[in-house]
């Protein structure tokens, strides 16, 4: 896994946010979040489409500047753009996208091994042997030298996952790891989830859909709201679904077949 | 008094009694029919209240909304009370639905005023020329940091877009500067002719191309060739977060991206251009010997009386500069791209138009500077 940042302290949450607020030029998308993520969880973010999930994603990695409140990664700040403390700090990050995100221009063992080339001082050799690697945890033996337009969307996704997982990272993020999968590599998916997380104690962010996804492997969720801008609840997806009296939950988590899946 | 208006399915027959005006619709209603128009339905009746009911309506869709919703409308306006108790319930919830659609939808004005339009256009400049400087400014701290890690350098990516914007661009640049070449001999021959100063055509030629066109028409090729390809290539990056990708991992763009292009077009540009300046000699060459007669040795010796390497310098400077300006206008434009297709396509536009705008300045700036410095 890759070395947390020296200041990092050990037994603090992996993620901190505090009273985060995120907006477009125009419009407030989060008001005022806050929520903590310990080490080894796998953390789902859900709610109703155009909530602010990926919004709140992009925040936490970076990409989007919040306009208020903080985050601290192992109790360090996250810092300015372009510091070194934030930089140290994204080599421990793996990012899947919503769609993939490979880099067109380089084929599957490349683009795994970019970062690999960027942050190791590891040979050519072992760089292609752990691209290999990864390819095949995926399900993308055999694929290594395709380009990523000449596979299919699903596949993409696995690889951009493969491609997320490269640094062993300490924490990963995921945005609709399972949208536009078919049950079964999903649920292969979910599994990959867990073992990922057994086997290095990765902390894992989930944004999803998925009840399914939901009900399986996620240890907690926090359910964000357009309206409210807000989250409006945290705690087990199953003690959710059963004991919230905020309908707007339980509509959502009952939307499957409650009697079924938990 | 009935008002009766016929379309070919759809009719709506309208009965006075006493101060009400019954409307009684029948027929297939069609968004792709005509419908029948409710000021010819109403004719000249001014009714307090206005029934509708629908008898024998075989089909029905928003068309028939639509002439319903234009009764209510005119029915608010005029104050008489609308009844609609009598139709279906299917069609009383959609007309609900739809008066509560129109209420809701206040037109978005994006419309502004001249002073506001004229304040807004003053602060995008400002902003796009800050976003330039720090560009180039990135550019410069990207390339110290690229000169004490030499090895960081995509050589790879760098050779295959050298490929791409220099040897796959020979054909059109030596077309293009070949006929500048002939272009500016014809020209140049109207007057020297009347002199009898035919030979200085050589000079003419040489001087042009090697210090100006040579540059500025190569410059104009790949600003559109090879610009707007930049441009389109990183804008579509964007659209499908593959810069983003690269940013959460903690990858400088600039480094990953932009480097290896600008590095290929300056060193293609240089290249590119004293092709040009040769082929757009010979073109001049050929109009010197079938129009004026002059033996190509002569026109070569004459024109090395004049053109020198200072004028070769000059040529070569100004194509560096040219190369780096489109490598970053596309680089620059790419990466501020909007994500979707349209903002590809715009990006790859204010590509073009940026890097000519910025080379027709560097031209004159060099123009000035040159003289000055008697080169
Ligand atoms: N680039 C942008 N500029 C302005 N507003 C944006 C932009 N991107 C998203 N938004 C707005 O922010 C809100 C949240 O968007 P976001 O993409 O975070 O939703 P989401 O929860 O990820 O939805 P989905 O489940 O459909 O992916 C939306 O209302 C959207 O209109
Ligand atoms: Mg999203």
């Amino acid at each position: 896994m890759a070395p947390l940042p020296s200041a990092a302290a050990p037994d603090a949450p992996v993620i901190e946010v505090e009273n985060l607020s995120c907006a477009y030029e125009s419009s407030v998308v989060l008001k005022d979040v806050t929520f903590q993520v310990s080490r080894g969880e796998i953390f789902f973010v859900i709610g109703g489409s155009g909530c602010g999930k990926s919004t709140l994603l992009r925040n936490l990695v970076g990409l989007h500047h919040p306009v208020g409140g903080s985050v601290k990664f192992f109790g360090v700040p996250f810092g300015a753009p372009d510091s070194a403390a934030r930089r140290a700090l994204l080599q421990t990050f793996g990012v899947l996208f919503q769609g993939g995100a490979l880099w067109t221009s380089l084929t599957l063992r490349q683009n795994i091994a970019l970062p690999l080339e960027e942050f190791t001082a590891l040979s050519r050799r072992e760089i292609n042997e752990i691209a290999g690697l990864k390819l095949a945890q995926v399900g993308l033996g055999g694929f290594e030298d395709y380009f990523p337009s000449e596979i299919s969307g699903g596949m993409r996704k696995r690889a951009g996952l493969a491609r997320a997982l490269a640094l062993d990272p300490a924490v990963v993020f995921f945005d609709e790891p399972s949208a536009g999968l078919d049950p079964v590599t999903s649920r292969k998916l979910d599994e990959l989830i867990m073992q990922v997380r057994d086997t290095f104690g990765t902390t894992i962010v989930v944004v999803s859909h998925e009840l399914a996804s939901i009900f399986s492997i996620a240890d907690r969720v926090i359910m964000l709201d357009r309206v409210h801008k807000g989250i409006i609840a945290e705690g087990r997806p199953r003690e959710l679904a059963l004991q919230s009296r905020d309908s707007r939950v339980t509509e959502f988590l009952r939307r499957g077949d409650l009697l079924t899946t938990p | 008094m009935p008002a009766t208006s016929e379309t070919a399915s759809a009719q709506a027959i309208a009965q006075m009694a006493g101060d009400a005006l019954e409307v009684t619709l029948t027929g297939a209603w069609q968004i792709t029919a005509e419908r029948p128009a409710w000021r010819q339905v109403l004719g000249a009746a001014q009714p307090g209240r206005v029934r509708l009911k629908a008898e024998r309506v075989e089909r029905w869709d928003t068309s028939l909304l639509l002439f319903l919703f234009e009764v209510q409308e005119w029915c608010r306006v005029t104050g008489a009370y609308c009844d609609v108790d009598a139709l279906p319930e299917k069609i009383r919830t959609l007309l609900s639905q739809l008066a509560v659609a129109h209420e809701t939808s206040v037109p978005f004005d994006r419309s502004e005023s001249f002073l506001t339009a004229v304040g807004n256009a003053s602060l995008d400049t400002v902003v796009k020329a800050r976003a330039y400087s720090r560009f180039v400014g990135e550019c410069v701290l990207g390339a110290v940091r690229l000169i004490r890690r030499p090895q960081k350098f995509r050589w790879r990516d760098c050779v295959h877009e050298m490929q791409q914007c220099g040897a796959m661009a020979l054909p059109i640049v030596s077309l293009i500067s070949f006929l500048v070449g002939v272009t500016l001999a014809y020209t140049g021959a109207i007057v020297l002719r009347q002199y009898g100063g035919d030979i200085y055509i050589a000079d003419l030629i040489g001087l042009s191309m090697v210090r100006e066109m040579g540059a500025v028409m190569t410059a104009v090729v790949i600003a559109g060739r090879t610009g707007a390809a930049f441009a389109a290539t990183i804008g579509n990056m964007k659209a499908n977060e593959e810069i983003d990708a690269l940013e959460s991992l903690g990858i400088p763009t600039v480094q990953f991206l932009v480097f290896p292009r600008i590095v290929a077009l300056g060193i293609m540009m240089p290249l590119l251009t004293l092709y040009a300046d040769a082929l757009g000699i010979l073109g001049g060459m050929a109009v010197a010997l079938g129009l004026l007669r002059i033996p190509p040795a002569a026109y070569w010796t004459e024109m090395l009386t004049i053109v020198d390497l200072s004028d070769l310098w000059v040529g070569v400077i100004k194509a560096t500069t040219f190369g780096l300006i489109i490598g970053l206008s596309g680089c620059l434009r790419g990466l501020q791209a909007e994500r979707s297709a349209a903002g590809v396509g715009r990006a790859a536009t204010s590509a073009v138009v940026t890097a000519l705008l910025l080379l027709v300045i560097a031209d004159a700036i060099y123009a000035v500077l040159f003289n000055i410095l008697g080169w």
